[in-house]
């Protein structure tokens, strides 16, 4: 996992609630066995609307987007993070996030900030009418700010995870150092009864084409 | 002391106690000149053993990828169960892949089961099917378990009281490689429904009034019990379709306390308890439901008589009416949504005041994980025996799985549909998500029995209605949407 500390960049605001994966990358372009190559695909529908924000190249660049409330909902596609990764996104600053897509962000080292309602208001506000405004986003102190203005704001994060995305330690290693822990539960519980897939019997019922 | 939810009873037995990790949390945390204090630990994590994975060809090529350059195993195979469902051919199936991203994707899952020693359900397999509907046709789904898979609609399984949700790809590389995951202790939210249903309402209708109810973000952050008379009604595959859909209301995780109902569903499946375990396992089972002096975080209750059937108007899964309703004017729905509201309608076409039994549709699909099993194939069947599709429409039924095709052609059931007029189809997602050849063309308008009607879903441009499989039939037939209870008097 990549390491993540402080962004300094420029915000594109996606202002739309409820913002679903399958609009962040649609299922037609989750065909490939990479975890890369899906950014030309972000956002794909909208992005046939010239109007859309993403096409407007006063935000080209932009390494903070801006969403509003449960955004990245529905479907569990990890691409939908590897696509705004592959936008250029570094972290999103928004109301609140949807739990599956949330913890996806945290796995790739895509940082989720949550501010209030108001707070995201007026950074819309100013990044729509000065696209060009800088917005520094810091984890070690955990604050969001204007670059060059007195604005600033504090979010919440677990300390732990914050000491693991400043260090990039991805779950799996970390948890493969306590493997004998994970050894010795399994041991220890009554599992005789729990279903086991490798007798996995076959069917007396066969595939037909059909007619 | 108050007594324990289910969710908690499950939850509890399966946090892998690990004293070494606490230690060196605590020491990571004291260098980083953080205390844990309990106070700003918004979000702690737990390590969450796994006691069944499912995998498909969609979310697990870059997992097993992962493991591949770790060098490492997939720890439990033993409880691990692959099969392709989102990206397979509904027809032609025997027939080379006309789309080699495709093929390629079906190819990688059965090269990676074979390499990493994974039970795989494969195309030319009975038993393949959308991962929700086959984990509980063949008995691994049972009271008590964490079941988890790289899928949204891993919620379908907390039917059967079991703690079953979604994970993206990276956490299902971390189940593979640990049989644990690291997760967050959700809040609990109990959804009462209470009373009796009217006829001709069916579960899918209960479940798209709790999403109107509480909204497309109600249960972020909780895992939800239904219960209630209504819920306790319910038959097993009805219970699945009202589960299936708490990730439309934002819950990771929805859950049904186990009772004689589920019992009764599983004795005999392939994968099910023994006669020589039955009872034991039964005994487990009944410690399973919420004790009656539980807490829950958030209590919801919503009077099932007043439940009506419904449909989706709008673009996410509760922007819905009532049968006998009309479009919503933006102008009455309040605040924020109000803008949502004008966008849907904006891309669904559709006037507000018109009458939903105006609306006509160019397409059924009749299938998917929230409504593709046997019972959804009979009601629909039902309503369909004897009539034609209308003219201008274009209707088909994709089994849930090749069990599910299999039986339903043994009860007549399909050729009830192909003399119909529908189109009968292999196993699979199929249009619910649009990623095979089965997509609405731009601007068509569709009455779907699957779970999801955001913009594009079922193809760029295309129009998604969700109801239920009655309706769906009855929508059919008619050509618009309509009471089913009309068609069939």
């Amino acid at each position: 996992m990549r390491k993540v500390s402080a962004v300094t960049g420029r915000a594109v605001p996606i202002d739309r609630e409820n913002v679903d994966t399958d609009q962040i990358i649609p299922a037609r372009h989750l065909k490939r066995i990479e975890r890369d190559g899906y950014g030309p695909f972000v956002f794909g529908a909208w992005r046939d609307d010239p109007d859309f924000v993403l096409n407007d190249p006063a935000y080209d660049g932009a390494t903070i987007m801006l969403t509003r409330s449960n955004f990245g909902s529905g479907s569990s596609r990890e691409h939908a993070v590897w696509a705004l990764d592959g936008l250029g996104i570094e972290v999103l600053v928004g109301v609140s996030f949807a739990d599956i897509f949330k913890g996806n962000c945290f796995q790739s080292g895509l940082l989720t900030v949550e501010l209030p309602e108001e707070d995201i208001d007026h950074l819309m506000d100013l990044v729509r009418k000065a696209p060009q405004t800088g917005i520094e986003v810091d984890l070690p102190t955990q604050t969001v700010q204007i670059v060059g203005n007195a604005w600033k704001r504090g979010f919440e994060i677990d300390p732990y995870r914050k000491y693991r995305l400043l260090r990039g330690l991805d779950d799996i290693s970390m948890t493969l150092e306590y493997l004998t822990d994970i050894e010795a539960y399994e041991q220890g519980r009554d599992n005789d009864l729990l279903p086991s897939t490798a007798s996995s019997q076959q069917s007396n019922v066969r595939w037909r084409p059909t007619a | 002391m108050s007594g324990q939810t289910l969710f908690s009873k499950i939850w509890e037995t399966r946090v892998v106690d690990s004293p070494a990790q606490e230690a060196a949390r605590l020491k990571a945390l004291a260098e980083s000149g953080n205390l844990d204090d309990g106070s700003s630990a918004v979000e702690r994590q737990e390590l969450l053993y796994i006691d069944l994975h499912l995998i498909h060809e969609v979310t697990s090529p870059q997992a097993f990828e992962g493991l591949r350059r770790a060098e490492l195993p997939v720890r439990r195979p033993d409880l691990t169960l692959a099969t392709v469902d989102h990206n397979v051919p509904t027809f032609g199936r025997d027939e080379p892949n006309p789309d080699p991203l495709s093929a390629q994707q079906i190819e990688v899952m059965q090269q990676n089961a074979g390499e990493f020693g994974v039970a795989l359900f494969d195309i030319f397999d009975a038993r393949q099917g959308i991962v929700h509907i086959i984990g509980p046709e063949q008995g691994f789904t049972q009271p008590g378990m964490t079941i988890v898979c790289g899928d949204s609609h891993t919620s379908t399984h907390g039917a059967f009281g079991a703690l079953a949700f979604g994970i993206g790809t990276s956490e299902v590389e971390h189940v593979l490689a640990t049989q644990t995951l690291r997760q967050i202790r959700p809040k609990t939210m109990s959804v009462e429904v209470t009373g009796e249903l009217s006829s001709g309402v069916t579960a899918k209708d209960v479940i798209l009034a709790i999403i109107n109810e509480i909204g497309v973000s109600g249960g972020r952050g909780h895992v939800i019990e239904y219960r209630g008379e209504v819920i306790r009604n319910l038959s097993m595959e009805e219970r699945m379709t009202v589960c299936n859909m708490s990730i439309e209301a934002g819950a990771r995780a929805g859950l049904i306390a186990p009772d004689e109902t589920t019992f009764e569903y599983m004795r005999g499946r392939p994968h099910a308890p023994g006669e020589d375990d039955w009872a034991r396992s039964v005994e487990q089972w009944r410690r399973l439901p919420t004790d009656e002096d539980a807490r829950f975080d958030r209590e919801v209750s919503i009077d099932g008589s007043r439940i009506r059937p419904y449909v989706t108007w709008g673009t996410n899964p509760a922007q819905s009416v009532t049968i006998d309703g009309h479009i919503p004017h933006p102008d009455e729905i309040a605040g924020g949504e109000r803008e949502t509201a004008e966008r849907a309608l904006a891309y669904m076409d559709l006037t507000p005041g018109t009458p939903i039994r105006e609306i006509r549709i160019d397409r059924v699909f009749l299938g998917s994980c929230t409504n593709g099993r046997i019972e959804d194939m009979r009601a629909a069947a039902a309503v369909v025996e004897g009539r034609q599709v209308a003219p201008g429409v274009s209707a088909m039924v994709v089994p849930g799985s090749g069990l599910v095709k299999h039986q339903a052609e043994e009860e007549g059931l399909a050729d009830i549909f192909m003399a119909a007029g529908f189109e009968w189809r292999d196993a699979g997602c199929s249009m619910c998500l649009g990623m095979n050849p089965d997509v609405l063309a731009p601007g068509e308008r569709c009455a779907s029995t699957s779970n999801r009607n955001f913009e594009g879903r079922q193809g760029p441009g295309g129009r998604t209605h969700l109801v239920g499989p009655e309706m769906a039939a009855a929508a059919a037939v008619a050509g618009h949407f309509v009471d089913v209870t009309e068609v069939m008097a």
